[in-house]
């Protein structure tokens, strides 16, 4: 599919810049006479960039592809550019790879892991913006920024988006048609899903059709049942995945996925149902499902794709104490990295690290920025600004996304390393042993061990 | 002699010449190609260290390369042999009826799409849902006539100790004497479920000489209520059959009222036990989970069959045609009837035509990537993996040309075999 309409792309973009280079060439006169004039003004980042074409690559797709478009238009507003978007699907690496092998990459790619961001700046084929977005990154992040955006000491990535994981979202409706209340601690939330499946909607709904959100739910488990510390370490591979902290953990993943009536669908179901899936199935009629494991960004989803209300229909609960570990936040986030030496590249790279840029996401909801200058009131709900504080309150006990830190084969890789080994654990939920031999094994050979 | 040793020796430029355009065609993009991927395959991930046939050692242990394996080869052993042989039968019955033209172009219709497209219709054919999808929409109609769809499907006993499970339903663990009452909770029916004439579920009123009985939703709307307690906001359970069952047999039935009350009369003296059987519990048709672990590569060859089945039907209806209607006929003669005809004379007049059809089939079934990427789910595509499918993540997913390379090199073996067979035929028919 992406072949053929790459083919078509390319083509049609190329014949568009041909069309616009002439289009340019024949005004140039005019430009010249009155170019003081044409001035845009505003910001840093407004270099004059009419005729030039920017291509750039993300995951997103729906309702947050057209979101993205948004601020892509606010940066051709600026610049005069024209941008062209590319949906990558869930594996950004087997989009981006290919193009860079055959000499053609997009100008700019956004990398949904640190992970890829590492194992492309390690291939070369990323392009070092220190000079070009250093100064931003500085001036509007916490200091945490430059350090995910970095390998080895290297400025690489702009953090143009955060993910608060710890979210658990579930249907106001079916939480009321059942009586029960948003739960605090994991014995509360099994109560609540057999109360929810008694009154007649299985419960849980997981989009493990890829199996990320699986790997979310793992973290999230992991990171209450062993600690932030023992987390860190299971995240560098100090710790094998045959610790008995990560026996536990599944244990508890199983009671939570093993029981066929509380998971939407079966298990063969949830296989089936994609992450946009999950969450728009909550919210149909009548609802399949009532809560979703997973982050900030299905407030996106539900406002993007469902007629349900984020704040009156839908809502979120903080991920629930397990054997009464400590509030704990899993953070994760998109990366935008520049693979073209190109004006327009290097203008939007710039341009993504400028508040302006993320407050036009912020305003449509389903979105939040790691960018400290970003105004909190801009988030379009309470819900969604509520989200936001958490990550800003978690400060240092914030873990980030643990499969994102792997490399690519074993954290990030579709039916592959932790994501397939967990669809897996899902067939099979009482292969508890089974499963953290083979992560173990999964991780060993991605570390070349 | 002379004369012909200097003509060819006067032609020899002449041949270099018009040779050599396609010589260096052919050197740089096929030979070229394959010297290098032979080369980059005894490297490692980013083509810095030599490590021998690590890769292809690698190769044969990884779990995912042998499961690619495994669905190339079960490919190769069904989807040519299928295609071919469907192609002969369309074939052969094109040649006899009315409206071959027509027929013909039915069948051929799908080579015009595009695999990505034909890929793209067929994941929405297999989708589980009844509702989306085509396969299980049509397989929904016949099984729903036969086992019809019960009116509490999912429902569970809101009390495990008070009623269990009984011959695939659910009947209340203490038996009822005559005289006596029978409260039979569920839980688990979905709001937009319950019948719309449901209304507050009743205490059962005893009667003398019958068996009086309530089956309710023992859960009140916004929870609350005691299980196995009839409270207020309740609803009755109507339509619902039970069943009064002595000494293993079932001895009268009965249907819910809309405030879930059910009588049984004129039953002889003694003690039965209260059954809610399967048929209202039964789920409605769930679809068949084709594109799950187990049936997605046999679900992908259908739809490949499906593109292919034209092609080899207007290739071998070609060879069909070139068969003398003479011989054909002359068998009829001598007695044979239409089968042994097929398969005594047709055939084996067939049999070259066949065998291009069949070996064709085999490379293009090797090479088979499009349609496992396109209809397989993610959760799925380890499961219908195949090699040129692994290559194209390992290589430019993962970025480890090495180990890419030596899936290449390796598929470049299996493609060569049936690539000697055609060229063999080919200089056979020259001759």
């Amino acid at each position: 599919m992406t072949a053929t309409r790459m083919r078509i792309a390319r083509t049609v973009a190329s014949l568009a810049a041909i069309a616009l280079l002439t289009s340019a060439c024949s005004g140039g006169e005019d430009l010249d006479d009155d170019g003081a004039a044409v001035e845009t003004p505003g910001s840093s980042a407004a270099v004059d960039l009419s005729g030039e074409t920017v291509e750039v690559a993300a995951v997103w797709t729906g309702a947050e592809q057209e979101r993205f478009q948004l601020v892509l238009d606010g940066f051709a507003e600026q610049t005069g550019a024209t941008v062209r978007f590319r949906s990558a699907g869930d594996d950004v690496a087997a989009y981006v790879g290919p193009r860079i092998e055959g000499g053609d990459p997009p100008d700019v790619a956004i990398f949904p892991q640190p992970g890829v961001v590492q194992s492309f700046a390690g291939q070369g084929d990323l392009i070092e913006i220190e000079d070009i977005a250093g100064d931003e990154v500085d001036a509007n992040y916490g200091p945490g920024a430059r350090k995910a955006g970095s390998v080895d000491g290297t400025l690489y990535g702009v953090w143009f988006r955060a993910a608060q994981k710890s979210t658990v979202w579930y249907n106001v409706d079916v939480f009321e048609g059942a009586g029960v209340e948003p739960p605090t601690t994991f014995e509360e939330l099994q109560e609540v899903a057999q109360t929810i499946s008694d009154y007649g909607v299985e419960p849980y709904s997981i989009g493990a059709d890829v199996g990320w959100p699986l790997s979310d739910l793992f973290e999230n488990i992991y990171l209450r049942v062993a600690g932030p510390e023992m987390y860190d370490q299971l995240a560098a591979h100090e710790i094998p995945w045959t610790d008995q902290s990560v026996k536990d953990s599944l244990t508890v993943m199983a009671d939570l996925v093993g029981d066929e009536a509380l998971l939407a669908g079966g298990s063969s179901g949830a296989e089936q149902t994609d992450f946009n899936g999950s969450v728009t199935q909550v919210f149909a009629d009548p609802p399949k499902g009532a809560i979703i494991f997973e982050g900030d960004f299905v407030g996106g989803v539900i406002s993007g794709e469902t007629n349900a209300k984020v704040g009156t229909d839908a809502d979120f609960f903080d991920f629930p104490s397990i054997d009464g570990s400590e509030p704990a936040v899993l953070g994760g986030g998109d990366f935008a990295v520049l693979l073209a030496d190109t004006e327009g590249g290097k203008a939007l790279i710039e341009y993504l690290a400028t508040p302006e840029a993320a407050e036009i996401w912020v305003a449509e909801g389903g979105f939040i920025s790691p960018n400290i200058k970003v105004d909190p009131s801009g988030y379009p709900d309470e819900v969604s600004q509520r989200a936001a504080q958490a990550l800003v309150d978690a400060g240092d006990s914030v873990r980030y996304d643990l499969s994102d830190l792997q490399p690519t084969e074993f954290g990030a890789t579709t039916g592959q390393g932790i994501w397939g080994i967990l669809i897996d654990f899902l067939r099979d939920p009482s292969d508890i042993d089974g499963t953290a031999q083979a992560l173990e094994s999964a991780a060993k050979k991605a570390y070349g061990g | 002699m002379d004369g012909a040793t200097t003509k060819r020796g006067g032609r020899s430029w002449a041949v270099a010449l018009f040779l050599a355009p396609a010589l260096v065609l052919l050197g740089a993009i096929v030979m070229y190609p394959i010297f290098f991927s032979v080369g980059r395959s005894l490297f490692d991930a980013n083509g810095s260290k030599f490590v021998g046939i690590e890769n292809y050692q690698e190769m044969f242990t990884s779990p995912a390369t042998l499961t690619a394996i495994k669905n190339n080869l079960i490919w190769v052993v069904f989807a040519p042999s299928l295609v071919t042989a469907l192609g002969l039968v369309f074939a052969v019955l094109t040649e006899r009826i009315a409206w071959s033209t027509a027929f013909k172009v039915a069948i051929f219709m799908p080579m015009a799409i595009s695999f990505l497209s034909a890929g793209v219709t067929w994941r929405l054919i297999y989708e589980q849902d009844p509702d989306l999808g085509l396969a299980n929409a049509a397989a929904g109609a016949v099984v729903n006539v036969f086992r019809p769809p019960g009116e509490l499907p999912g429902a569970r006993p809101s009390d495990e100790q008070a009623l269990r499970a009984s011959e695939g339903g659910l009947a209340a663990s203490d038996p009822v004497d005559l005289g006596g009452t029978a409260t039979l909770g569920l839980v688990a029916i979905p709001p937009e479920s319950i019948p719309a004439d449901a209304v507050q579920a009743v205490e059962p009123a005893a009667t003398d000489g019958g068996i009086a009985g309530t089956v309710w939703l023992d859960f009140a709307p916004g929870g609350g209520g005691d299980p196995g307690i009839i409270d207020q906001g309740e609803l009755g359970l109507p339509g619902v059959e039970v069943e009064a069952v002595a000494g293993g047999a079932v001895v009268a039935s009965a249907t819910s009222a809309p405030d879930g009350s059910f009588v049984f009369d004129g039953l002889e003296v003694g003690s039965y036990e209260m059954r809610l059987p399967e048929g209202n519990f039964r789920e409605p048709f769930g679809g068949i989970s084709w594109l799950g672990p187990t049936l997605v590569t046999p679900a992908i060859i259908v739809s490949y069959i499906w593109i292919w089945a034209g092609f080899a039907m207007v290739v071998i209806a070609a060879g069909l045609a070139a068969i003398p209607r003479e011989t054909l006929e002359a068998s009829r003669v001598d007695g044979g009837n239409e089968w042994q005809v097929f398969r005594r004379v047709t055939v084996p007049l067939l049999a070259p035509v066949l065998a291009v059809v069949f070996v064709t089939l085999v490379i293009n079934v090797l090479k088979i990537f499009d349609l496992v990427l396109v209809i397989a789910p993610g959760s799925a595509q380890r499961d219908a993996n195949v090699i040129a499918l692994q290559l194209w993540k390992t290589a430019f997913g993962i970025r480890d040309f090495g180990l890419g390379s030596a899936l290449a090199v390796f598929l470049l073996l299996l493609v060569l075999p049936a690539m000697a067979f055609n060229l063999r035929r080919f200089r056979a028919e020259e001759s």
